[in-house]
This record gives structure tokens, C-alpha cells and sequence, in this order.
């Protein structure tokens, strides 16, 4: 395992720069998840640092050896794809087995079938080992997908959404193993996704992707609670943050230049007293089990709120509600702190 | 707008039968959403609505009117596969207006008409906008348009998020509910996804097997399901079961697992003994010294307002939702408190629910 360092890193395709000037350091052991919707660019940085994309400038070193101009072969680096590509005609065991395989790598026969097993182990396929790569489950084959990048101890893994084909049961499962045997085995992996529940779960550290350019990189506690910018604070959270003109919470405390307040639904105190707080009406109540929330209109501006679960509040109820470290953007999205 | 009957309704391709015998009633103005894994048989029901597919017996009522051997196009529904689909070579006005002008409704009218749906989504100002510049979520929007022009006695809709990635996703959602409280149109909504099902009906069908497991209001699925599959179908993360072997006294207001004793509502049912499972949603765990279970922490997931903790005790795993704050670190012996009156009991044999006193609480909160 080894430290990767991004410096300055662009890459354009045509008229479309999609990557900007990035700089980003996965530290050794690091689970670094880069976040953004499609065409964030987030797949164009893990192809930059396999080497299956030439950067246009900037530098990229691993282990402190810079791997810029390096082929992809020589960088040590493991790609796990979204579709999950098998030999079908191999066992389980001879997937796992291909990589070390390899004419080049010239692993004894022994060490490999330890090496496999151990992984097999930690992947918790071990009874599949004999089985052909067909007769596995999706979820199963994921698993031997990832069992493969993980057999050969590269420097770095870099994943391109593995889970995203997957159920949502499965899903959550393997966010919870992955980050198991991330741990376990001190990897460092540069993971990208579209989706803020993987990021926030699994990473040791966030970085929120928009047009190719790096806007925040934090561990997801402080991306979560102290965002820089309005588009990391409307990216995490479901449901997403309110972002309120600020013409319309008047006395809320904001510095001068606020253009736009940001209230996440656990940040708005619904109290069916009117009189406390801002006036609000009752829109509708989305009961989903665990939580409920609360649409309030405010002012002609809807809010989403979040309430206990057993709150009989309904529909046309008037309402107050208070804010609690709402957060202030100014005109051009950016945070502004409270003096 | 109108009331949608379904009695008794069956298909059988072959020897396959894709739905048994179901029975429920959407009322004028609802939000209905079926919602069930792939090939529980939801498709073909709503197929079976629009008239695209024959049912094998029983009878679909449309305001009151037998359509089941209709032909789709005299049914006055909407069917919306998946939005987006859109004529790429019209602009805005021309894609809203396309089915009226098909059914050669005046020039005149066509014209208030898509006004008016448009200024009903919000889009007025692109009506002379070719659809190819517009953003996606404007693009859904102009689709949507096109299935509410036509002012059909109800929307049938098969998946039509499906495509999208979550977080738009999400904010469709919001909007197709908002749509729907303000055209108030009877609407059957089908899905795998039960976040989307929970968020926008007034009244889901659970679905497995070609069977209704369950048909109440989001809430009430949730917080009294009536099967196992029900239980761990809703939910994320879906409901917890601890498994054990007993008999159950008819009043009893404790379960007795490995030695652990587990208070729950009182059971309202007396049972022989047999293999049983308790129900435990996430939220209904807490993490305290002085609970009734003890386990070592696995995992935990940060999601900004809660985290979820994954616990590993003797009886098996189980997933907590706790405060964001809460201290748990992998490796750690955690107690585990749960909130005895909101637990299930169920028959692990079958998967149905026992009745408990809990249950009668249900039908007014």
C-alpha cells in the first residue's frame, strides 16, 4: 500500500475539460471517495491514475515515485470495475487465481492457493472456491470481482462504483464488508460514486466532484456538518437541505451578503404553537416509518422538516418553527461563517 | 377522475399464474403504488388496469364501469412507461399537445389546454423551446405533460423513475407527489423501491408471489406488517428478526430467547410451540449498558442525522439506527436496549404476524 498524490491534474477531451486542475492525496491506508453526479468527472480521475488516460498536465506519483508517463502495467494499481467481469469458464478459485497468474508475476502455485484462500476467507466465499463463476448470485460474483483486485496487494485500489449494479439489500451489505476489509487489510482505495450514502459510510475521507473540479474534501462527519459550499451541502443529506431565499428568514442571525439559507430537516423545530418562530402551514405529512416528514409552506417557500414519527400533526395546521445552526451561502454559493 | 375496483382478479400465463386472486379498491383521488421485488406480479396487474393485458378471471372497475375485456384505448387512462421519452424534433408545445392533436381535439383548444398543463408544471415559459436544449428534470416534466393533457380518469405508471440516479430521483418524487395534490388524479404508481413508495402513496399493495401481502397506508405497513416478507421488504434497513423455538401463552407480554428475556405488546394469539421470529425495527434499539441484549459492534454507518450500528450478538446480527453522536467503535461490547412495545412477533413457519396488543392501538393512530 502506498500514498497517491494528485497535483494539478487536467485532462480534456475535445471542448469538454473534465478534469480541472485537480489535487487530491490518498494517503496510505486512506478510503478516499470521490462524489458526483455523471460527468462529474470522477471516472476520468481513477482512469488518470490507472494510467488508462494520459493526464494533459499536472503529475501523479505513487509511493512517492512519479507514475505520470508510466504505462498502466507498471503502476501497481488494481481497477475494480461497476460490471463485474468473470472468466466464466474458470472456477472461483481460478478467478482469484488469474491475476497472480500472470507470466510476469511468477507466483509459486503454493503461495497462490494461500493467498486465495485467505481471501476467500475474508470475502466469505470460501464454500464457493470450486464452484464455476456462473453458478454465483450477483452479490457473490461482486464479491469474487473485488476478490481479485484485492489478491494481488497492490499499491492502490481504485473502484469505479462496484456496488451500483447491485440490489439495494446487497448493496448495504457489501458497503458494510468492503469497509470491513478495507480496515482490515490497511487498504488504500480511491472509490467513485454517484451515490452519498456509499460515500458517507464507507470513506475515511469525501471529495465533492462538479464539472471536474474538486470543491471540498473532509472525513463525511465535517463535509456533512460544516460544508464549504452550497453544492457540497445540497449533495449530502437525504432528504436534501432545505436552501431558502435568505429575503425569507428575516432575523436568523445571518451575516451580512447572505444570499441563501440552508436548513437540513433535522435543523427546523416544528412546534404546533403558533407564535414560536416562523409561521408556517402544514402542506403534507410523509409517514416513512423511522422518520416523518414534514412539508410546511413558509412564506410561499416549501420546507421540508423532519418529525417524530408519531407526530399527528396534518395537512392545514398552523405551525411555528424555529431554526438551529441554519447554514449561510453568499450570492455565488459559497459558505459564509458566522463571524 | 374515479374509483378503481379490482376484484378477484387473476392471470395465468400457462401454467404460470402471475397474479392470484386479488382484491382491492383505489379511491377517487388516491396515490396507489404497488410495489413488490421483480415478477411478484405488479407489472402484469397495472398491464391488466390499462388493458394491455387480459386478465384470466375477475373484473376491473373504472368510475364504477366494468372495463377488464375493454380494449385499452376505450379505457380513458394514462399509461406513463418511463419518462423522458420524448419527440426530439418538436418543441415543448407540439410534445405536450400531440395527443389531442392525434384525437383531432380543435386547434383552439389544444392550444388553452396545453397552456394550462403547462402552467400546471411550471414549464409555461418553455412552451416554444425545442426539447432537446431542455435540462433533465424539464425534459420529465414536458413527458408528464403529455400523459396529463389528455385529463384521463386515472395515471397508471410502470416505474418511471427508474432510470434516474438517486438524487434526482428524489427530487422527482417531491415533485410528482406535489403534482398529485394539486391535480388530484386517482394514480397507480408501480415500483421495486419501497423509499419511493413510502414517500409518495397514500396506499401501497405489497406484492410477492402474485399475492397482495399487505394493502394499508405507508404507516401502518411499516409499523404492523403483516408478513415477514412485508417486514423486510420496507424499510432500510429492513426490519431485524431474532429467530427462536417456543410456545406462546395466550396474554403473554414476554418472549424468552437464549435465556434473554424480551418484553413485547401482549400477544393476543396462544400458540403451540413452534419456530418464531421477533421483529425489532433499528430505530427501536438503543445502545445501553443495562439492555436486554449484549453484542460486539461490527460496523458503523454515518449518515449525517443517525448512524447505523451493526451489532453481532449470540442470537444473530442486528442493525441499530442511534444518534449521529453516539459512541460505538468496531470490536466494542455493546448492551442493546430494544422498545418493547413496538416489537412484532411472528410465525416463522408461515411468515404471518401474530396478533398483539399492539395491533389494536393501529387501525385510529
Amino acid at each position: 500500500m502506498a500514498e497517491v498524490r494528485i497535483e494539478g491534474v487536467s485532462k480534456r477531451f475535445g471542448k469538454t475539460l473534465a478534469v480541472d486542475t485537480l489535487s487530491l492525496t490518498i494517503p496510505d491506508g486512506g478510503f478516499v471517495v470521490l462524489l458526483g453526479p455523471t460527468g462529474a468527472g470522477k471516472t476520468t480521475a481513477l482512469r488518470l491514475v490507472a494510467g488508462l488516460e494520459k493526464a494533459d498536465q499536472g503529475r501523479i506519483s505513487i509511493g512517492g515515485e512519479d507514475v505520470t508517463a508510466a504505462p498502466p502495467a507498471v503502476r501497481d494499481v488494481a481497477f475494480v470495475f461497476q460490471q463485474y467481469s468473470l472468466y466464466p469458464h474458470l472456477s472461483v478459485f481460478d478467478n482469484l487465481a488469474f491475476p497472480l497468474r500472470s507470466p510476469t508475476r511468477r507466483v509459486a502455485e503454493t503461495d497462490i492457493k494461500t493467498r486465495v484462500t485467505e481471501i476467500a476467507e475474508l470475502l466469505r466465499i470460501p464454500h464457493k472456491l470450486q464452484n464455476r463463476a456462473t453458478q454465483l448470485s450477483g452479490g457473490e460474483m461482486q464479491r469474487v470481482a473485488i476478490g481479485r483486485a484485492l489478491v494481488r496487494r497492490p499499491s492502490i485500489f481504485l473502484m469505479d462504483e462496484p456496488l451500483s449494479s447491485l440490489d439495494a439489500k446487497l448493496r448495504a451489505d457489501l458497503r458494510l464488508e468492503l469497509k470491513r476489509i478495507q480496515a482490515d487489510l490497511g487498504a488504500t482505495i480511491l472509490y467513485v460514486t454517484h451515490d452519498q450514502i456509499e460515500a458517507m459510510t464507507m470513506a475515511t475521507e469525501v471529495g465533492v466532484l462538479s464539472k471536474g473540479k474538486l470543491v471540498q474534501i473532509a472525513d463525511p462527519r465535517r463535509i456533512y456538518s460544516d460544508p464549504d459550499d452550497i453544492y457540497v451541502a445540497a449533495r449530502l443529506g437525504s432528504p436534501r437541505i432545505n436552501l431558502v431565499p435568505a429575503a425569507v428568514l428575516p432575523a436568523a442571525g445571518a451575516p451580512s451578503g447572505t444570499h441563501t439559507i440552508g436548513v437540513r430537516t433535522e435543523h427546523a423545530i416544528v412546534s404546533p404553537r403558533t407564535g414560536e418562530g416562523i409561521a408556517g402551514k402544514v402542506i403534507r405529512i410523509e409517514h416513512l416509518g423511522d422518520q416523518s416528514h414534514l412539508h410546511v409552506d413558509m412564506a410561499g417557500q416549501q420546507l421540508i422538516v423532519l418529525v417524530d414519527p408519531e407526530s399527528t400533526l396534518k395537512p392545514g395546521d398552523d405551525v411555528g418553527i424555529r431554526l438551529k445552526s441554519p447554514l449561510f451561502f453568499d450570492a455565488a454559493g459559497r459558505r459564509l461563517r458566522a463571524a | 377522475m374515479a374509483e378503481i375496483r379490482i376484484e378477484n382478479l387473476k392471470k395465468q400465463f400457462g401454467e404460470f399464474v402471475a397474479v392470484k386472486e386479488s382484491s382491492f379498491t383505489v379511491a377517487d383521488g388516491e396515490f396507489f403504488v404497488m410495489l413488490g421485488p421483480s415478477g411478484c406480479g405488479k407489472t402484469t396487474t397495472l398491464r391488466m388496469i390499462a388493458g394491455l393485458e387480459l386478465p384470466t378471471a375477475g373484473a376491473i372497475y373504472l368510475g364504477g364501469e366494468d372495463v377488464a375485456f375493454k380494449r385499452a384505448r376505450e379505457r380513458d387512462i394514462a399509461f406513463v412507461f418511463q419518462l423522458f421519452a420524448l419527440y426530439p424534433h418538436m418543441n415543448v408545445r407540439r410534445n405536450i399537445g400531440f395527443p389531442l392533436i392525434c384525437q383531432g381535439v380543435p386547434t383552439s383548444e389544444v392550444r388553452s389546454r396545453v397552456e394550462e398543463t403547462a402552467r400546471l408544471l411550471r414549464i409555461d415559459h418553455l412552451l416554444d423551446k425545442p426539447v432537446s436544449g431542455l435540462a433533465g428534470g424539464d425534459r420529465q416534466r414536458v413527458a408528464l405533460g403529455r400523459a396529463i393533457v389528455r385529463r384521463p380518469l386515472a395515471f397508471l405508471m410502470d416505474e418511471p423513475l427508474g432510470a434516474l440516479d438517486s438524487e434526482f430521483r428524489e427530487i422527482m418524487c417531491q415533485e410528482l407527489r406535489a403534482l398529485h395534490e394539486r391535480i388530484g388524479a386517482t394514480t397507480v404508481y408501480v415500483t421495486h423501491d419501497q423509499l419511493e413508495a413510502m414517500s409518495m402513496a397514500d396506499k401501497i399493495a405489497v406484492m410477492n408471489h402474485g399475492v397482495v401481502e399487505q394493502f394499508a397506508s405507508p404507516k401502518e405497513i411499516y409499523d404492523r406488517p403483516a408478513s415477514m416478507f412485508v417486514a423486510e421488504f420496507i424499510g432500510s434497513p429492513p426490519m431485524n428478526f431474532l429467530k427462536f423455538e417456543g410456545a406462546i401463552e395466550l396474554g403473554a407480554g414476554a418472549v424468552r430467547i437464549n435465556g434473554a428475556s424480551i418484553g413485547l405488546p401482549a400477544v393476543r394469539e396462544g400458540l403451540s410451540s413452534r419456530p418464531l421470529a421477533l421483529g425489532i425495527r433499528p430505530e427501536h434499539i438503543r445502545l445501553d449498558d443495562a439492555g436486554e441484549l449484549r453484542g460486539s459492534v461490527f460496523g458503523t454507518e454515518y449518515l449525517g442525522t443517525t448512524q447505523i450500528v451493526t451489532v453481532t450478538t449470540a442470537h444473530g446480527t442486528l442493525k441499530a439506527r442511534v444518534p449521529a453522536d453516539a459512541k460505538a467503535a468496531p470490536g466494542e461490547t455493546v448492551g442493546l436496549k430494544l422498545t418493547s412495545g413496538r416489537l412484532s412477533l411472528f410465525d416463522a413457519g408461515n411468515g404471518r404476524a401474530i396478533r398483539t396488543a399492539f395491533h389494536e392501538g393501529g387501525l385510529h393512530g
